[in-house]
């Protein structure tokens, strides 16, 4: 196989960690020095090979062990996976749309192959080898979407569209930024993005929800999102919150480099075919400041986007106790000179 | 984002006229392979090279969803129209190369729904047959009510009172059979959701009985595609690209821009969707607004356009394009 998949834990001992490979391909969001919200959408085209946006969807080297870690969370909570009756055949839109985008762009760990409504799916990764009737619930092992995105990195939303809105009717949430799908489930657009300051002022989410309705079979797009994290910790719920909200106060000069994370969301959106559905992938990437900062470019602009940052997004995203020793350590890695347009690290 | 949807090239499979007015097209993938998979009630837009003009229609998938070997759609002729309909009947021949775009579907079922009641007048029978092969792959409960001018005009009626017994009822204008949509309404259990596609008198009735009724508006569908209406020439002053442009009669504004190589979003180039909703930076005269998209106040206000429908008389109109 032509990624070695890492052998690590997201909580606990908190082992996960990235190669040289996977930091130079992390997802960096900022692309100037400073940052505000945009509706930042772009069409989800290949693009970058080696990069996370050249493939539908990314695999990398987090992929097993991630995957082990979804199992964990939804042992212990079941309420992560949700679908509302009627969601069961956009779940069968994803089973589709995920094995046929794996299967093409990743054929050396994956091959799906069909024999009318027979589908053969083999996962080499997770050594899975299933036969199973399309759109026959009774011949998988859990409803479509459950049975897909326990094979898939990232969480998954599966939005209703009807009534010229968006409904959370379905989801497959175990490593969000402080969200619950249990909380969340059948509400509207407009109803699960009420706690967000500032955004509703600035009409971002009548464009954005206008966007989303229209996006068209064939036409995905993408975003990307931030907050920070202490410790590599995938599942920041609110059901846990008591478990790792504390973590946050352990931070110190010595630790933070190692300790805190910078948590990026590639944010993706497909409609659905049968469905005529809406699935926003929402692909959680990790990246320690001690790595962050390997990237000179990298370094300077986190530095000064942090320090910036207006003091409602700060406490939005929940480090506003901390904001003053990130920006300290930091500015150590930040000489003042001036940064290259974009995202990617200079050559 | 760019202009409209991603494109499909298709091959005409067949041509089969129905009726008198009414004839069917299919449609598979050039080279081979499939198409996407769509829903019911989706449409697809069917680009025509006609002399130097290129239209653009669009028109429902009524064949099964599932189906991925080839699409169909039913076209009728309107002979007072702009032309779209005349170019399918009379130039599109089994065999000819096509463009049409991906499948978009702004009438779908809710699938929360209990039971689904359609009601088609016409050539509005269309995405309902789709919407049919759909919910009887899936097990719902469904109804059809088609009311045709008579038996000969009434487009696959016999068809689908034979393919689903119990389930399809055929109302013939010329026999004085028309829908009793008070009753019908009125026995439904609950969580039903109805359907309408037909005239626009038809939708409005349904609408303004439903909601007369007590039914929730969440539970009452509609769509209606508007063909974009002729009217006087004007002229268009386009500030984003910095060109001027030249509206003929029988040429929608969206039409207008596209020939001027004027990048405009659009998805049903009816006045349903939204998409192409472009602001006014200025004008001096009167707007012809014929979209259901604006809110009254909008319309009323001279600060949006939807150019696929609607036109404009006066001295200057300067668009943010």
């Amino acid at each position: 196989m032509t990624i070695q998949f890492n052998d690590e834990t997201f909580y606990g001992d908190f082992t996960f960690k990235n190669s040289d490979w996977a930091i130079k391909r992390f997802p960096f969001p900022f692309h100037e020095d400073s940052y505000m919200y945009s509706v930042n959408m772009e069409p989800h085209k290949s693009y970058r090979p080696g990069s996370v946006f050249e493939r539908t969807f990314d695999v990398d080297e987090h992929y097993v062990s991630e995957m082990k870690d979804r199992a964990r969370v939804l042992a212990d909570d079941p309420l992560r996976c949700q679908s509302l009756p009627h969601m069961t055949l956009a779940g069968w839109d994803l089973v589709e749309l995920i094995m046929e985008a794996k299967a093409a762009e990743y054929p050396d760990l994956f091959e799906l192959h069909k024999d009318g409504n027979r589908w053969r799916w083999i996962n080499k990764p997770l050594g899975i080898d299933d036969t199973f009737t399309f759109l026959d619930e009774s011949t998988l092992p859990y409803g479509p979407m459950e049975y897909i995105t326990r094979q898939t990195q990232g969480d998954f939303a599966v939005l209703d569209q009807r009534d010229d809105n968006l409904w959370m009717d379905a989801g497959m949430v175990t490593t969000q930024a402080d969200w619950s799908l249990d909380f969340d489930i059948g509400m509207n657009f407009f109803e699960w993005h009420a706690p967000v300051p500032k955004a509703h002022e600035m009409g971002i989410f009548v464009r954005a929800l206008k966007f989303l309705l229209n996006i068209q079979q064939g036409q995905p797009a993408r975003r990307l999102n931030w907050t920070m994290t202490v410790n590599p910790l995938l599942d920041t719920s609110p059901e846990n919150y008591h478990k790792w909200g504390t973590m946050k106060q352990g931070l110190t000069k010595d630790n933070i480099g190692e300790k805190q994370h910078l948590r990026v969301e590639l944010q993706t959106f497909f409609r659905l075919p049968r469905s005529n559905a809406l699935v926003f992938p929402i692909r959680c990437y990790l990246i320690s400041f001690n790595d962050l900062v390997t990237v000179p470019k990298w370094g300077r602009r986190l530095h000064r986007v942090i320090r910036d940052l207006p003091e409602e997004l700060a406490t939005y995203k929940g480090f506003i106790d901390n904001r003053p020793l990130m920006v300290e350590w930091l500015s150590q890695y930040d000489d003042g000179s001036p940064t290259s347009d974009g995202i990617w690290p200079d050559e | 984002m760019s202009a409209g949807t991603a494109k499909l090239n298709v091959t005409v499979a067949e041509v089969k006229p129905v009726n008198d007015l009414v004839t069917r097209f299919k449609f598979v993938r050039t080279g081979g392979g499939d198409l996407p998979t769509f829903s019911g009630g989706a449409h697809t837009v069917v680009e025509m090279q006609d002399g130097g003009i290129t239209r653009l229609n669009a028109y429902s998938l009524m064949s099964n969803p599932a189906d991925r070997g080839a699409y169909t759609i039913s076209v009728r002729r309107d002979d007072e129209g702009r032309g779209g309909s005349k170019f399918m009947h009379s130039q599109v021949k089994e065999g000819m190369e096509m463009v049409i775009s991906n499948p978009v579907n702004l009438f779908s079922l809710d699938l929360r729904a209990k039971k689904h009641l359609m009601l088609a007048g016409g050539i509005g029978i269309t995405p309902f047959m789709a919407q049919m092969h759909q919910l009887s792959m899936m097990g719902g409960q469904f109804e059809l009510h088609y009311s045709v001018r008579n038996a000969s005009l009434g487009s696959y009626a016999e068809e689908l009172d034979a393919k689903y017994p119990g389930k399809v009822t055929i109302y013939h204008d010329d026999q004085g059979e028309a829908i009793d949509l008070g009753t019908l309404l009125a026995t439904q259990p609950l969580g039903t959701h109805v359907y309408v596609c037909g005239p626009k008198g038809m939708i409005d009735w349904v609408h303004g009985t439903a909601e007369s009724m007590g039914w929730p508006r969440e539970a009452v569908h509609s769509e209606e595609f508007l063909a974009p209406a002729s009217g006087k020439p004007f002229e268009v002053k386009c500030a984003v690209s910095n060109k001027v442009v030249q509206v003929g009669e029988h040429q929608s504004l969206l039409e207008a821009l596209e020939a001027a190589g004027i990048d405009a979003p659009y998805l049903c180039r009816g006045g349903a969707c939204g998409q192409c909703e472009t602001n006014v930076i200025g004008y001096d005269g009167k707007f012809l607004h014929f979209d259901h998209w604006l809110t009254d106040e909008q319309k009323a206000g001279g600060k949006h356009i939807m150019p696929c429908v609607s036109r404009f008389e006066g001295k200057t109109l300067v668009l943010d394009r």
